[in-house]
């Protein structure tokens, strides 16, 4: 099956430029993930038309929609899209029922089929009480949905999310992410996803683009990213200690004063991550067990879950997670130097 | 809220001290005093039309049939000036806040002009383009046979020219303020950019626009100096009520002037005051 | 606010006026509320002067005056040493209107009987007042006389655009007046305010002709043509000129009344277009 979005996205904006090959299949739900100004919400509003491309192609659905080379744009109200905006652009004018119809009816429907297939909609999305409701009535998990609805009534081949869960509380959140889910699932065009959060990328999407400073760093399932982080960003993401560093055999060397013996061999360029579960924190330098062992001093203390989150200064910076009884033991204090463990066997290392 | 407090204060000087005069107080005396000097400044004025009524006389002069027929002309042709500044200030408006194009600045200043020229002045070029002998009024003769000047027609076209600015700024300040991302979202529901602006823009923008009109209607209602220098002076043909109370006045019968410029004042108040309860409550 | 230089000093000062002149301001719109009215302070000082006439003399003259009163006030100062004379030329009734309102004048110089009686009728006017001139009417066309309109009953042709002093104003009245005694019917485009209106929307070709004071066409003898008509002898208006009661300057007041009536005043005034009484 030929893909539902070929792209290669290039916006040229003075000092920030957009570089982003993107294919999505049908069916597929895409994530866009990466820090605030890494240009994801530049990539969605190049795909929806409101930004034109300043270089690369994008072909939707086999259409060619907007290809600067050729000179060839078509405008956003021509292009088989749907957009979910951060904060929503319900129409404030207009209610619940007829922001859903407002894309029906720009899309050819009569007024009262227009409506039928609105109320339709609002059913589905468990607003068909609240159709007559303004937007400014709407809580935000209501307002979110009939912004769904809006986006999903017109039958997009791709459907665009722009942070759509970024503006609720939690637990708001936490319900209305399950029922996007549900939505997601059942749309049989593709989806592209614009967020900052990995929970919703990895809940919503079937594959994860990370975005830093305009450029792809990693891109892949869930199951990879998570395993094998590419940059700080996503191994902060994931909750990992990542270094980078020239692997040969079961050791890499990360830094001058530091070399890390891992239990998969490799050669070259590599990476190694360990969770801060793994670094275990001792008062004296550890003697006899075959592990990386290192000198440290302390930078911060910080409460995680249950147990305490350190963030080590030394060789390399690190993270450490230790139980509260572990702390109260070692007595620790920030500026407190001590010494950081990692068992080989629980480092994964691979390459760069 | 404070306009009615400062209305309380000046109702009551004397030193009482009921809890809504010590809340009157909170006023700084710095801005009270120039607030009521101000208010009794636009208001004496208008007390003094009333006081000099001929209220004796008043219902006969109502019911001269010239005094309702510059009314009636005055209304329709305020009325008629408000309908050409929107079908075309609201797109000029547009224009000056949603595009970009070289010299905006300088057609933002030009569109001011009127509000800083003197309206005789106005009325003298609207003569010089739109006149027997202007620029486009000649050709408009020799080719339909048609003038403007000494006409309905004209009135309207003068009354819109001094009218127009009141429009275009308040509605450019709406659109200004409106969030253009609206637009955006209409467009991603294949909305095109005419059905964007008649369904999405123009309702977004609509208070500002209402009050753009508002304050042209009033303007064009009392237009004098434009009107009379380019469409003259008739009854029933170019003569408003401000031309009316001139004409009353020039020939010394100041009874019948107060006696028009009440009819004026009450009748535009009257409709002013109804058409803002209604935005109020639909808003 | 000590910085031991005098910038903020002198700012301060100037802030100082400034509020004072504000005051000032507020003060003054205040009294012109009450009392509708100021004074005048020129003229009561004796002077040096040969005549005994000094000071300031304000004339309240009617518009068609404009030229010819201009002349006869630059004529009068230079006789009078010491003297000024400032003019307010306006519609007759307008000015009479002021006077009523207490405007400080000395002189009311109207261009109609009618304007000038309610002045007097307010009890306004010193004396009783004297004609000093007489203006007639004539047909104001383009120069050249394009349509070749030769008498009032011309002004009846279809097609043709007339502008005529509305019936307040006393050239409206006299051309109602020449229209009744030519048994000629006409419906102007337009009723307008004043002489010079009409005079002008003749200049700007909006109008083929328009009914206005000889005096008028004369001084615009640049862009229009008057065309005499005999019925024009039937609605001669009468200039009346009055010393006013609260003249601040009532010496010189009468001096400039008298020069006007003088032969110097009245050649200024032939010379005009005006007729002698």
């Amino acid at each position: 099956m030929s893909p539902v979005v070929d792209a290669h996205l290039v916006v040229d904006r003075g000092a920030f430029r957009l570089d982003v090959p993107l294919c999505v299949a049908p069916g597929e739900v895409v994530a866009l993930l990466g820090p605030n100004g890494a240009g994801k919400t530049t990539a969605l509003r190049a795909l929806a038309g409101l930004q034109p491309l300043t270089a690369g192609h994008l072909v939707l659905a086999g259409r060619d929609v907007d290809r600067p080379g050729q000179r060839h744009w078509t405008p956003p109200e021509h292009r088989p899209i749907g957009v979910v905006f951060q904060d929503y652009l319900l129409f404030p004018h207009l209610n619940a029922l007829d922001n859903v119809a407002f894309g029906l009816r720009r899309h050819g429907a009569d007024r009262r089929s227009a409506r039928r297939r609105a109320a339709e909609w609002l059913d589905r999305v468990g607003l068909g009480v609240q159709a007559r409701s303004r937007p400014r009535q709407l809580s935000g998990g209501q307002a979110q949905r009939v912004a769904l609805a809006r986006a999903l009534a017109v039958d997009p081949v791709l459907l665009l999310l722009d942070e759509p869960l970024a503006a609720l509380d939690a637990r708001t959140r936490l319900d209305t992410r399950a029922e996007l889910h549900g939505h997601l699932d059942a749309h049989p065009g593709a989806a592209l996803l614009v967020t900052h959060d990995p929970l919703d990328a990895l809940v919503l999407a079937d594959r994860l683009v990370i975005v830093e400073d305009g450029r792809v760093v990693q891109e892949g399932d869930a199951a990879t990213i998570t395993a094998r982080p590419r940059t700080d960003y996503v191994a902060r993401l994931v909750g990992l200690n990542l270094y980078r560093g020239v692997a040969d055999g079961h050791a890499v060397r990360v830094d001058d004063r530091l070399t890390l013996a891992v239990a998969d061999p490799l050669h070259g360029d590599a990476f190694v991550a360990f969770p801060p579960s793994a670094v275990a924190l001792h008062p004296r330098r550890p003697d006899g067990s075959p592990r990386n062992t290192w000198p440290a001093v302390i930078a911060g203390l910080q409460r995680h879950g249950d147990n305490l989150r350190v963030q080590l200064d030394g060789p390399v910076a690190v993270a450490a997670d230790v139980t509260p009884a572990a702390a109260s033991h070692l007595d620790l204090a920030p500026g407190r130097p001590v010494w950081a463990a990692v068992k080989a066997a629980e480092t994964r290392a691979y390459p760069a | 809220m404070t306009s009615t407090d400062a209305h309380d204060t000046a109702a009551r000087p004397e030193p009482g001290v009921s809890p809504r005069r010590r809340r009157a107080q909170r006023v700084p005396a710095a801005l009270l005093g120039p607030a009521l000097l101000g208010l009794l400044f636009l208001v004496l004025p208008l007390a003094g039309l009333v006081v000099r009524a001929p209220w004796s006389s008043l219902p006969q002069r109502l019911t001269e049939p010239g005094a309702l027929t510059a009314l009636r002309l005055s209304l329709q042709t305020a009325t008629a000036a408000t309908v050409v500044c929107l079908l075309l200030g609201v797109p000029l408006a547009w224009l000056l806040a949603r595009a970009r194009f070289p010299g905006r600045r300088l057609v933002r200043a030009l569109v001011t002009v009127p509000l800083v020229l003197p309206p005789v002045v106005g009325g003298v070029a609207l003569l010089l383009v739109f006149g027997r002998r202007g620029l486009l009024g000649e050709w408009l003769d020799s080719t339909f046979g048609f003038t403007l000047p000494f006409t309905t027609t004209g009135v309207v076209v003068a009354e819109a020219f001094v009218a127009m600015p009141f429009l275009v700024i308040a509605v450019e300040g709406a659109l200004r303020g409106a969030d253009a991302r609206y637009e955006e979202a209409a467009a991603t529901l294949g909305a095109g950019r005419w059905t964007t602006f008649t369904h999405v823009t123009l309702p977004l923008v609509a208070p500002g626009v209402a009050a753009g009109a508002v304050l042209c209607w009033a303007r064009a209602l009392g237009e004098f100096g434009a009107t009379i220098t380019f469409a003259g002076n008739y009854p029933g043909i170019t003569q408003t009520m401000p031309l009316a109370v001139y004409q009353t006045i020039e020939g010394g019968d100041l009874d019948g002037a107060v006696v028009l410029s009440l009819v004026l004042l009450t009748v535009s108040v009257a409709i002013l005051a109804g058409l803002r309860d209604k935005w109020i409550t639909s808003a | 606010m000590s910085r031991g230089t005098r910038i903020p000093e002198e700012e301060h000062v100037v802030g100082r006026r400034l509020a004072r002149a504000a005051l000032a301001g507020v003060t003054a719109l205040a009294m012109a509320g009450l009392a509708g009215c100021g004074t005048d302070e020129a003229g009561s000082a004796p002077s040096g002067s040969a005549s005994g006439v000094t000071g300031k003399v304000t004339v309240f003259a009617a518009a068609s005056l404009t030229e010819s009163f201009t002349t006869i006030g630059r004529d009068f100062e230079a006789a009078n040493p010491g003297t000024t004379v400032t003019f307010n030329f306006a519609g007759s009734s307008a000015l009479a209107n002021q006077i009523d309102q207490g405007a400080p004048a000395d002189v009311f110089a109207s261009a109609a009987p009618k304007n000038m009686q309610s002045v007097v009728d307010a009890g306004d006017a010193d004396g009783s007042p004297t004609t000093f001139v007489r203006n007639q009417l004539v047909i104001a066309v383009a120069k050249g006389n394009p349509k070749g309109v030769r008498a009032l009953a011309d002004l009846t042709r279809p097609g043709l655009k007339v502008a005529l002093c509305a019936e307040q104003v006393p050239c409206g009245a006299a051309a109602t007046k020449a229209l009744a005694a030519a048994r000629v019917t006409l419906t102007p485009v337009t009723l307008e305010q004043d002489v010079k209106g009409a005079l002008s929307k003749v200049k700007l070709g909006e109008v083929d002709a328009a009914l206005v004071y000889r005096t008028d066409a004369r001084a615009a003898v640049a862009d229009v043509d008057g065309v005499e008509f005999p019925e024009s002898a039937e609605a001669i208006n009468d200039y009346p000129i009055v010393v006013l009661n609260n003249a601040p300057n009532r010496t010189a007041a009468r001096a400039f009344v008298a020069y006007v009536r003088s032969d110097q005043g009245t050649s200024v005034l032939t010379a005009a277009g005006f007729q002698a009484p």
